[in-house]
């Protein structure tokens, strides 16, 4: 998992099945320092997050398993609402 | 699975439920001489024990943390699963 602040939003209507519903959310990935940290992606939000929040992600396979359905063709999924990054 | 050093700890109220009381730690990997290496990601503890400047063990294998955790769905993919008291590689000279 990583850390991200959510910049932005994506509208796809047309979708293939098994997104549908999905959110869609544009995510800054940062550091523990909340400094940008690697390029900017496109994440199915599962945390009911909004511009400007602080969330974390899962990638890659296990992304998808944050879905419902999960057998679906998704690598970034917003897990949670991150209140605290105490380092 | 790599040697990392716990930079501290993730709250976070509004989750999946997966994540519920789990302990999630800000972790940065690190090269066989304990430096920094790469960058700083979120693990999930599977000691209950590891904290803010230890080395740990992470894996980071989806497959494997599912088979651990008996959880045929997590969405995990890091997890820590040790916690290092030593690391002893010779400097190359």
């Amino acid at each position: 998992m990583y850390l991200g602040r959510v910049i932005g939003t994506v509208v796809a209507t047309r979708r293939v099945s098994g997104l549908e519903g999905a959110r869609f959310l544009v995510v800054q990935p940062v550091d523990h320092h909340r400094q940008p940290s690697g390029p900017v992606e496109v994440a199915v939000d599962r945390a009911s997050a909004s511009p400007g929040t602080l969330v974390m992600l899962e990638g890659s396979r296990e992304a998808a398993l944050a879905c419902d359905p999960w057998f679906v063709p998704v690598d970034s999924a917003i897990v949670g609402l991150v209140d605290e990054v105490d380092t | 699975m790599n040697l990392c050093r716990v930079l501290g700890t993730v709250v976070a109220t509004e989750k999946l439920e997966v994540f519920t009381g789990r302990k999630i730690l800000v972790v940065q990997p690190l090269d066989e001489q304990q430096q920094p290496l790469g960058k700083s990601y979120l693990a999930i503890d599977h000691t209950s024990s590891a904290g803010k400047g230890d080395v740990v063990l992470v894996m980071n294998e989806g497959g494997g943390v599912r088979q651990v955790l008996q959880d045929k769905t997590a969405p995990i993919r890091a997890l820590i699963v040790g916690v290092v008291d030593a690391v002893d590689v010779p400097k190359q000279a």
